[in-house]
Formats: C-alpha cells, sequence, structure tokens
C-alpha cells in the first residue's frame, strides 16, 4: 500500500496545507531550485554545521544533507500534537519524581520492578532527592512519525539530552535567506525564539539559594563530539559560557569555571554529556569530560544539572512500552498520542513471535541510539535477518520489536525534480516552571528512495518544518 | 570575563595564523634567494627552516636541502607542527573551540581558509605552482584579519587575540634576524657585495618589507637601515618596536578592563621601554645576536607569563 503523502492525496489533489507552496513551486525554474539547494549546502559548509560520524574517519566532519522542500503542519494538527506533548512531558516528570521516590506506579502494579533493578540508567544516587523546581526533564525532543491523515505516534521520548534543535534553527534561518518571498506569502509560526526561551527555562530552575541572575553554561565533551557544533551554537545564541569538564572543578561547595579573571560559580548546568561521565567520583572513574565531585554540590542544592542525571530511565526502550500506562497513571487520562504496539522480547512467546516475523519487524536495541544496531526487517537481507536473530537470542532481553510503520512521505527535491520519500518529526520541549513547547521542530527525512531510516548517522537529512499560523 | 580556555583558544589560534602566513613569507623568500645564482641554495633552504624554527624535525627527516622537499615540509607535513597546514588545522580547532567569541564572519572565514587550504595541499604543489599557492596562502589569511578587524567588538576577545599575534610576530621576526645576523654585521662603510645586496633584500622580503624599505630609507639597502628597520622602526608593522607596542597596548587594555596588572605588565613595558631608548648603532655595539637572542628569550617568556595571569596556563 501507498503510504500516506503529506502534500499529494492519493486522488492527486493536492492537501490543502501544502496548495500555496505547490503554485509558488509550479511556477519556479528547476535550474534555480537546484541552485538554491547548492547554496544552501555551501552555506552549511561554510558556517561549519557539521556533525562527526563516529568510526568513521574520512568524514571526520559530514554535513547533514538539507532538502528545501519544507514540510508543513497545520495549526490544527499542531493544536493537537502539542496537547499530546504537553500531556507525555508532564507524565514523563512525574514519572521520575515518583520512581526516585515513593514508587507508587510500581506498588499499584502498573509497572514491573524488575525494569529498574537491573538497568544502568535507573540512577540509585537520585534516589529521594528533589531537583530544583522539581523538574528532571527540562528539555525534550519526542519523536513523533505520522502514518496517516490523523494518526500520530510517539517513537521515543529522547528524555535526556536530545540534540537537532540547531538544525531545527539553522534551516529556518538558510530558509528565510534562501526564499523570503514564500515567507511573505504564507503565515509561517516563528522558531527563532527558542535559544531565548531556553534561557529563560534554565534561569526559572536555578537553585532556590541562587540571588541575581542565574550564572549558566552549556557542559560540552569537546570539539571531537558528534554534536558539538550545536552546544557552541546553543551557548552562543544563548549567550553563556560553552565549558568543558576541564573547565569546572570544586570550590567552596559550589561548580565553579576557571575564568581570566578568576573562578566563577556557575548555579545551572545545561549539560550535553551523558550521565555515567558526568563525574568521575559517582559514575565513570575514567571519565575526564565530567566534574569531580558535581554529584555532592547538586544533592546539596547548588547547582541545578539539566536535564537531572537519572532521567534516562524514562526514555529506555524497555520502558517506552508501558508509556501508556504512565500517561494514565499520573495525568488521569488517556494518552492523546498513541504508542507504537511494542513487543517485549524478555517475554519468551514474543520472543518466539518476533522470531518468527522477523522479516516484518523493526527490532531495536533496548539502550541503542541513533539508528546503530538496530535490525529493519523489511529492509534486510535473509542473512542479516538470520544474523540478527542469533543476536536477539543470545540476549533477547535487550531487545524490543515493533511493527514496520508507514511513515509518511513528504516531497524532497532530487535531481529528477520532486519525489516522497519518509520523514518523521522531533519537536523540542522546554520544561520548568511552565512547558513551553517551539512550533515545529526537526524533521528527518530518508533521502534514500523507499528507506525508513531517517537517522542522520545513516545517510539521512533535514527538512525546514512549518506550523501554520492558521 | 572569558574563560581561560577561551582565552587561550583565542590566543593560539591567532598566533598560528600569523605562523601560517609567515610560512608562505619565507618560503618566497627562500625561493628568491634559490633563484639566485650567486648564492648556494641548500644553505639558503637551510637558513629558511633554521628561521622556521624546524630545522631539528626536517634534519630528522630529510638528508638534503632543496626546494621541493623544503617547500613541501614548510605547507604540507602534517609532522611538522609549522608547517601552513598544520598551522591552518590548529588555527581552525581553536576556533571550533571558542566559536562563541567568533562573530560569524570571523569563524566563517579562518573556516573558509581551512576549506580551500585543506584542497589546495592536498597533493604535493609543484614548484612552478609555488607562487600562487604562496600568494593564495597570504590572501587567506588576509581574509581573515579583514573578517577580525571589520567585524570583532574591542573587548577582551580581541585583546587576546592580538597579544597572540603580536607574540607571535616578534618571535619571527628576531629569528628571521638572528639566523641572518652574520649577513648584517660588516662596518657601515662597507658596500654590499652582490650577494650581500640580495641577501638583505631577502631578509627584507621574508617581513615582506622590500617595498616599504626604500619609502622610509634610501634606494640602496644598508644593514644598519634594515636592522633599524626590523627592530626600532615604530610604524613598520612587522618590527619589534611595532609588535611590542601592541602587545603592551593589548595588556593594558586587559588591565583596565579586569581593573588588575600582573607581572606580565612589567615584563612588556620594560621590553618596550628597551626598544624604545636605544639606537641601532648601541645595539649593533653591544652585539646583534646577543640582543636578538635575548629578545626571543624574553617573548617566550613573557608569553608564560601572560598565560599565568589569565589562567590559561
Amino acid at each position: 500500500m501507498k503510504p500516506f503523502d503529506e502534500m499529494i492525496k492519493t486522488s492527486g489533489d493536492v492537501r490543502p496545507p501544502y496548495e500555496q507552496l505547490k503554485c509558488w513551486l509550479d511556477t519556479q525554474n528547476p535550474e534555480r531550485l537546484a541552485q538554491k539547494s547548492l547554496d544552501a549546502e555551501n552555506v552549511f559548509r561554510k558556517t561549519g554545521i557539521t556533525f562527526a560520524v563516529y568510526g568513521d574517519e574520512e568524514a571526520a566532519e559530514r554535513l547533514i544533507p538539507f532538502d528545501i522542500i519544507p514540510r508543513i503542519i497545520t495549526g490544527n494538527e499542531w493544536r493537537r500534537l502539542s496537547q499530546g506533548i504537553e500531556q507525555r512531558v508532564m507524565a514523563l516528570n512525574a514519572f521520575l519524581d515518583d520512581i526516585y521516590h515513593r514508587q507508587e506506579i510500581i506498588r499499584a502494579g502498573r509497572i514491573p520492578r524488575e525494569l529498574f533493578t537491573h538497568n544502568d540508567a535507573y540512577l540509585p544516587e537520585m534516589v529521594g532527592f528533589r531537583p530544583p523546581g522539581n523538574v528532571y526533564t527540562h528539555i525534550i525532543g519526542v519523536d513523533i512519525v505520522r502514518t496517516e491523515e490523523n494518526q500520530f505516534y510517539v517513537l521515543e521520548d529522547n528524555a535526556r539530552t536530545p540534540s537537532g534543535v540547531s538544525y531545527m534553527l539553522e534551516n529556518r534561518e538558510t530558509m528565510m535567506q534562501l526564499f523570503p518571498e514564500l515567507f511573505q506569502q504564507i503565515k509561517v509560526r516563528p522558531v527563532e525564539t527558542y535559544p531565548k526561551l531556553l534561557r529563560q527555562s534554565l534561569a526559572a530552575v536555578a537553585p532556590p539559594g541562587c540571588e541575581g541572575t542565574p550564572t549558566i553554561a552549556v557542559l560540552t565533551p569537546g570539539i571531537f563530539n558528534s554534536a558539538y557544533f550545536e552546544h557552541a551554537f546553543l551557548a552562543d545564541q544563548m549567550g553563556v559560557e560553552l565549558v568543558e569538564g576541564s573547565d569546572l572543578k570544586i570550590e567552596n561547595g559550589r561548580v565553579v569555571m576557571r575564568t581570566t579573571e578568576g573562578n566563577r560559580a556557575i548555579d545551572v548546568l545545561y549539560r550535553r554529556v551523558d550521565d555515567s561521565y558526568l563525574d568521575p567520583l559517582t559514575f565513570r572513574r575514567d571519565s575526564a569530560l565530567g566534574v569531580a565531585g558535581i554529584m555532592d554540590v547538586y544533592r546539596s542544592g547548588n547547582i541545578t544539572i539539566a536535564n537531572a542525571p537519572g532521567t534516562g530511565i524514562a526514555d529506555d526502550k524497555a520502558l517506552y512500552s508501558y508509556m501508556p500506562e504512565i500517561v494514565e497513571f499520573y495525568t488521569g487520562r488517556k494518552a492523546i498520542l498513541e504508542n507504537v504496539p511494542t513487543h517485549r522480547c524478555s517475554e519468551p512467546d514474543t520472543l518466539k513471535y518476533v522470531l518468527e516475523n522477523l522479516s516484518d519487524l523493526v527490532v531495536k536495541e533496548v539502550h541503542g541510539s541513533g539508528g546503530y544496531g538496530m535490525l529493519v526487517g523489511p529492509a534486510a537481507s535473509k542473512k542479516e535477518c538470520e544474523a540478527f536473530a542469533l543476536k536477539l537470542k543470545a540476549n533477547p532481553k535487550n531487545y524490543i520489536a515493533q511493527p514496520t510503520l508507514a511513515l509518511s512521505t513528504t516531497p524532497i527535491m532530487t535531481q529528477k525534480g520532486l519525489a516522497p520519500r519518509h520523514v518523521d518529526l522531533r519537536p523540542f520541549v522546554l520544561v520548568s516552571d511552565r512547558i513551553r513547547i517551539t512550533p515545529g521542530g526537526l524533521t528527518r527525512v530518508a533521502l534514500k528512495e523507499g528507506s525508513l531510516v531517517v537517522n542522520s548517522s545513516q545517510g539521512g537529512g533535514t527538512k525546514d518544518t512549518w506550523v501554520l499560523d492558521d | 570575563m572569558l574563560l581561560g580556555r577561551t582565552a587561550n583558544g583565542l590566543y593560539w589560534m591567532f598566533r598560528y595564523i600569523e605562523r601560517a602566513e609567515n610560512m608562505a613569507r619565507l618560503i618566497d623568500a627562500g625561493l628568491r634567494m634559490a633563484l639566485t645564482k650567486t648564492s648556494d641554495a641548500p644553505e639558503e633552504w637551510s637558513s629558511v627552516l633554521m628561521s622556521a624554527g624546524v630545522k631539528i624535525g626536517y634534519d630528522s627527516k630529510y638528508k638534503e636541502y632543496n626546494a621541493s622537499l623544503v617547500s613541501d615540509f614548510l605547507l604540507r607535513d602534517l609532522n611538522n607542527p609549522s608547517s601552513v597546514m598544520s598551522c591552518v588545522e590548529t588555527a581552525r580547532s581553536n576556533a571550533r573551540m571558542v566559536r562563541t567569541a567568533l562573530t560569524r564572519e570571523a569563524w566563517e572565514a579562518v573556516n573558509e581558509t581551512w576549506m580551500v587550504l585543506k584542497s589546495t595541499l592536498a597533493s604535493a604543489v609543484p614548484e612552478t605552482d609555488l607562487p600562487r599557492v604562496l600568494d593564495q596562502i597570504k590572501r587567506e589569511t588576509a581574509i581573515i584579519r579583514g573578517a577580525f578587524h571589520g567585524t570583532m567588538l574591542r573587548n577582551e576577545i580581541f585583546n587576546f587575540a592580538r597579544i597572540g599575534t603580536f607574540i607571535e610576530r616578534a618571535d619571527n621576526t628576531a629569528r628571521i634576524l638572528d639566523v641572518k645576523y652574520y649577513v648584517l654585521l660588516p662596518s657601515i662603510s662597507y658596500v654590499g657585495t652582490t650577494l650581500d645586496n640580495f641577501q638583505w633584500e631577502s631578509i627584507l622580503r621574508s617581513v615582506s618589507a622590500h617595498r616599504s624599505y626604500r619609502w622610509v630609507y634610501d634606494v640602496e639597502y644598508n644593514p644598519v637601515n634594515i636592522a633599524d628597520y626590523l627592530i626600532l622602526n615604530s610604524r613598520m608593522p612587522r618590527s619589534l618596536n611595532f609588535c611590542y607596542s601592541n602587545i603592551v597596548d593589548n595588556l593594558k587594555y586587559l588591565a583596565l578592563d579586569y581593573g588588575k596588572r600582573h607581572e606580565c605588565h612589567e615584563m612588556s613595558e620594560s621590553i618596550m621601554t628597551r626598544l624604545e631608548n636605544n639606537e641601532i648603532r648601541t645595539i649593533f655595539d653591544n652585539g646583534l645576536h646577543e640582543f636578538l637572542s635575548d629578545l626571543i628569550h624574553q617573548t617566550n617568556s613573557l608569553s608564560s607569563k601572560i598565560a599565568q595571569a589569565y589562567n590559561f596556563d
């Protein structure tokens, strides 16, 4: 069956949100558009908007391909999505607070205790500790896919350190440079305020003892990290320092950074370093990326770490299948956004089913990310499936399986003109004193015809995402 | 207030950009000398390597000195930390690290230089192409300087960058003079041979001063004037006097901004005083080589004192 296309209906008519764009496209000279594509690529290369691919030395810094055809979402569609997202992030924060305190949800028998007992993402160090403002996950990027006009699914919650927001902003910036006339014709809701909102949001959860304007910093693993560009970009846009572990130490119970005028205390740390590297005294002892002793400062309430350590448990893939229960448990209402039906390979009957239907399923590692170590059944060869089956049998707990969704498509610009490709959507959400959702997000697109893998590390590209102001 | 690491990144980014440009000039001067029939080309290349401060590294790799080996070592060799390509790589890494402190224009200029030179220097440069490539390097670094001057706020960020530039430049000028000091030694009444004339021109050429020299002094090259020009002249942008006056000024701004003076302030000012209140003849009388090697040593130690004062040691 043909997947749902967001621009062209099966009847051949253009869907209403794309009408104006389609009209405009029809009047454009294809050569001019091709030139604009090249212009965009040059802008990205010149600006150094790159990411690193681990284990790929040749392409130590690569561009994420950018497609110039925007992906359009109506105001109505967006309203529904954002209600669903809001409900979900409220539930995630309530869930985190609960499992690090009274664990009502386990007592109520809604989720099994084993999910936590042997899970590295669950940090005993966080038990009984309440972060400033009672917020655990401050910055979230919910991955959403669409399969029909009115059918959206949440694929992943990305509650620890979602990346990609810089692409959302740069994509818009680039589009406005390339096609100013389009923005005059079509009313698109702005995304540019994100860095300002991020700063406000982080400032709002400063430790209670903080006086005056809180000092905020972004902690990066350094220039060799795949998302370094984004770390620098966000620090720059927020007007805060971009620090590395080596810039920081503990002094008089505070985390301080070494500056040209001596040491300065930090109130809020937006860290883009994983939990396990955050504090060599508490977690991985060989980590040079974190700050020795920061967990003690954190636990004594003298710094806010965003996102809080231990939030990873909320977007753990083993937990994902329980999200409908979790949302309902904490919000008292059914989840507005659906989960993709998920098979837990840890359950013997399910494992059997998954093995028998491998060629129809997508199998993911519970702790994996970035599209690594996953099997897309329909796209895999028989040999690949067999090899994967062995891995699966060896460690079933490590995997979940989902039906292959017919992801919606939107057109991209190819050398032969417009052609449909599968997309997903990652809207970005900020949580502090209130919830702020930027209208739009990052649309990732699988550039290969028929491919369902949109990850940038696997040859995916991005598009600007327009939420119409209608 | 800046992160110590940011100050460090700015300082070294600009030292390496300056160094890349100086390497191009040195090769240029070397090529010129090698073309002179009267000169001993291997000897000239060896002294170019010495001026570049990389002779030990070169000698451990090659046994002979010629244009293609030396220029390849100075342009492309990534094992030579001072080769143009190494410098540009290091400058760009530092620029990436301090990206939040740079304007978009300044960052893009550095990034573009890196992209352009990476492709230009991807394979060995044929001798016939050298002049074009050297010009390109000088042009790229000029664009970085232009973008930086045209867009950067004159604050501490600017000051650290400028200090890096002028420390590197002072070191470079002093080194070029010191390697060739013996060429300048003959007494004033001595009329240079053709070879001397070429040697003198080569010194001026390696700091891009062979034309401006004539505007200030005479058409005739004269070793005392050349030394005066490169050491004491306060308007020649690569003279030691000029470099130090900029170092002193930028350090002063930092002291003003931060409300605090450090040992590096005293030190730079005392070196400046020595350059201002000196006559070139006195320097010759007391020993040109001694003067220069002392200055190179002092510049190094000033560099560490600056790093200490601003927490990036």
